[in-house]
């Protein structure tokens, strides 16, 4: 099953990117294909429980304009509500980065419960399979 | 005109990519196997998107209609 599983690791956490990263989950998984997400730093700290649905801006290059959207799309649909049905229609695991868990302070239980394991590096990549998307 | 009874109707219009394609996963699930359904959906993703899921998870694509600013869907569950 590895070479078909869609595995994607997330390293910023503003809304925009994390809204891209949930689209993809819910898309990859309404397809039939496993998701394996991968959480590191900046997007691993925008899924602190208390953090989730909190403000994370927005990529430099959105403007002004761009911003307001992303704000309006978060109203509508949160990237997290996308995440949840992700899991809810598909194979669709996603884990904490050790290292990054680490680097911010963070423990399991600051996580939102979308999340499901915290694992190490090699873990990842032994269930990533051929290829793997950076976010 | 489309001949086939509908069960049951989804109005996804104004919803964002990937919601109308979400309402109809979630509606085929709660439905019994023959049931016709139709989703109404402005999103132009749903274009591609809900032939390719209905091809995938095979069930029959019946029609698609253009309207005027959306798309009429009708999927019938197949299995």
């Amino acid at each position: 099953m590895a070479d078909e599983t869609f595995s994607l690791i997330l390293f910023s956490g503003t809304d925009d990117k994390l809204h891209a990263a949930s689209v993809l989950a819910v898309g990859a998984a309404a397809m039939g294909r496993p998701v394996n997400v991968f959480l590191q730093y900046w997007a691993l700290d925008a899924f602190r429980e208390d953090r989730v649905h909190k403000d994370h801006g927005v990529s430099p290059e959105a403007g002004e304009d761009g911003a307001r959207a992303v704000i309006e799309q978060q109203g509508a649909v949160h990237w997290i509500e996308l995440f949840e049905q992700a899991k809810d229609i598909g194979e669709v695991t996603i884990n904490a980065c050790a290292e990054s868990m680490e680097l911010l302070g963070i423990t399991a239980d600051d996580l939102h419960p979308v999340v499901d394991e915290v694992w190490g590096v090699a873990r990842f990549f032994m269930e990533a399979g051929d290829g793997a998307t950076f976010i | 005109m489309t001949t086939t009874e509908i069960t049951r109707t989804i109005d996804a219009r104004g919803m964002a990519c990937p919601g109308p394609l979400m309402a109809l996963i979630g509606a085929i699930r709660t439905s019994q196997v023959g049931d016709v359904l139709e989703v109404l959906s402005s999103d132009e993703g749903s274009k591609t998107d809900i032939p390719a899921w209905v091809t995938k998870a095979r069930h029959e694509l019946v029609e698609v209609v253009a309207g005027d600013g959306y798309a009429r869907f009708v999927v019938r569950k197949a299995r």
